[in-house]
């Protein structure tokens, strides 16, 4: 989306869901769903211990109705949740230190695999671009690697030690399969496999010593193009990295990320969750209830680009906001998750 | 679930309305604000005395304590911004023992999650200089990640509903 200075932006909310009978953790669009005449679909994690899947009524209709809830498989929190990129499977990780993976059967979801190995809670959850690979973190300080098998069996070909804290979340790389994790221990971590030994490292920790962060880092999320990475944190920043990105696609794993730019004074309270549109805008979600949105300012300064805020939804909700979601067909829809037990859609348009 | 947002707020709507010296005949409009006085009269009434009860049973039995010797929370250490829905407790640990402040610094959180309307903001930390890994206690009591996980512990959470019920002797 290009911003012309004249324009401006306005966050419009849809609808509230409302369902879930705790706290609202994650949020995830299916990828496959939301185009080609094809109703969008959105699954949110609770502290309930279910999972809802939510329906757009039609391809064009701005009402989404609840069409499934998972329930009596996890026995405490769901912390996260994440679709394949088939959008045929759906993983959901768990404070019970589970994760499981879900298919659509007809009308039902059903469980047809269940992840152990983490010593305690699950916090996070991700697919690789191709979809043959699973990562998870946990409390353990630890993070997994699964090989996905035919017959959904899940593989775990490696086991990540490197944090020195809880993980808060994994997240891999839009195009090259290579693994980020942030932590409670304030670091981003790089992982990528060592083409010589068949495992897995970490090629990078990005901290306080290199522009990172003081305090945890709850969550990281990239741009379209996956030259960009944007971080958020407890010490109430967020944070955008760059690598050169012909050079990771070349193979070298090891390039390295460094530290853009930093967005400092913008929020009060912890910032949970970061998202970045395909068409380029971030979004941040906040223990101040509100939701920020930050666009690449057109000055930019000798040392990069900068990001302006271009707009702050004061009280989106009414409790803090855990996640903020982009729909991935680059409609402008906006999902938010918050303790207050609800989700928001918002559709974001630009008023001349 | 302790955790259940109704529960919070209904046990909000539930206390009693009451009035405070100097209130006269603004009672009704007292009752809906929440001060400083207040916050601290929820930790106050049932937590303190529990809890200094319960802390007395592992330190030395010879030990005379009282709420006013222990001094966890003193009225000063509550600073509330009602506008603001803004509610800071800075509590002083009586044990040096880390997770006996963990385990404090939790009940209070509690306790004020389970009092206060759901609005409020609420920081806890242990008071500047009082414990040897204060930055680390006050990182762990202020990540709600955290402490939802402890609060699906059934042992951490019979603990701190001991520390939170009303003695009655």
């Amino acid at each position: 989306m290009t911003l012309l200075e004249e324009e401006a932006l306005k966050l419009t909310e849809l609808q509230t869901l409302e369902g879930h009978t705790d706290r609202v953790w994650g949020l995830a669009w299916n990828p496959a769903t939301g185009a080609d005449g094809v109703p969008a679909v959105l699954a949110s994690c609770s502290g309930d211990k279910t999972v809802r899947i939510w329906q757009q009524r039609s391809p064009s209709s701005t009402s989404f109705d609840c069409k499934a809830v998972l329930e009596e498989r996890h026995t405490r929190t769901v912390r996260s949740c994440a679709w394949s990129p088939s959008g045929k499977q759906l993983a959901t990780a768990s404070f019970d230190a589970t994760t499981a993976i879900w298919e659509e059967n007809g009308s039902e979801f059903e469980c047809v695999s269940t992840l152990e190995g983490h010593e305690n809670e699950v916090k996070s959850v991700s697919w690789n671009a191709s979809g043959s690979l699973l990562a998870t973190c946990s409390r353990d300080k630890c993070v997994w690697i699964w090989e996905v098998l035919p017959g959904n069996e899940f593989d775990c070909v490696s086991v990540l030690q490197g944090h020195t804290q809880d993980v808060k979340m994994v997240q891999w790389h839009p195009t090259v399969d290579v693994l980020f994790s942030c932590s409670y221990d304030n670091t981003i971590k790089v992982w990528a496999e060592d083409g010589d030994s068949d495992d897995w490292r970490c090629v990078q920790t990005l901290g306080e010593s290199n522009s990172g962060h003081s305090s945890t880092v709850w969550a990281l999320s990239f741009n379209g193009t996956g030259d960009k990475m944007v971080t958020c944190s407890d010490d109430l920043t967020i944070k955008v990295w760059g690598v050169d990105i012909a050079s990771l696609q070349s193979g070298f794993v090891n390039a390295s990320w460094r530290h853009l730019c930093t967005m400092s004074g913008y929020h009060d309270r912890t910032i949970f969750s970061v998202h970045w549109s395909r068409e380029g805008i971030i979004a941040t979600g906040a223990a101040d209830d509100a939701i920020r949105l930050f666009g690449e300012s057109e000055h930019h300064s000798v040392d990069g680009p900068s990001y302006k805020l271009l707009l702050k939804k004061e009280k989106a909700h009414a409790m803090d906001i855990n996640s903020v979601q982009w729909s991935p067909v680059g409609n402008g829809l906006l999902a938010s998750a918050s303790d207050d037990g609800t989700i928001k859609i918002w559709k974001l348009e630009s008023v001349p | 679930s302790s955790f259940e947002l109704s529960a919070l707020t209904d046990a909000y709507k539930e206390r009693p309305a009451r009035s405070r010296p100097g209130d006269g005949d603004f009672d009704e409009y007292a009752t809906e604000l929440i001060d400083q006085l207040e916050v601290f009269d929820i930790l106050q009434a049932n937590f303190l005395s529990t809890f200094l009860h319960h802390i007395r049973d592992i330190k030395d039995p010879e030990h005379p304590y009282s709420l006013e010797e222990l001094k966890v929370i003193t009225e000063d250490a509550v600073e509330v911004d009602d506008k603001r829905s803004y509610v800071r407790v800075t509590f002083t640990p009586t044990v040096e023992h880390c997770s006996m402040a963990t385990v404090i610094g939790l009940c209070l959180r509690v306790k004020l999650m389970r009092s206060l309307p759901s609005r409020f903001k609420v920081d806890i930390r242990v008071a500047p200089g009082t414990h040897a890994t204060e930055d680390a206690v006050n990182k762990q009591l202020n990540d709600k990640e955290r402490v939802a996980a402890a609060l699906e512990n059934p042992n951490l959470v019979d603990m701190v509903d001991e520390c939170l019920t009303p003695s009655y002797e």
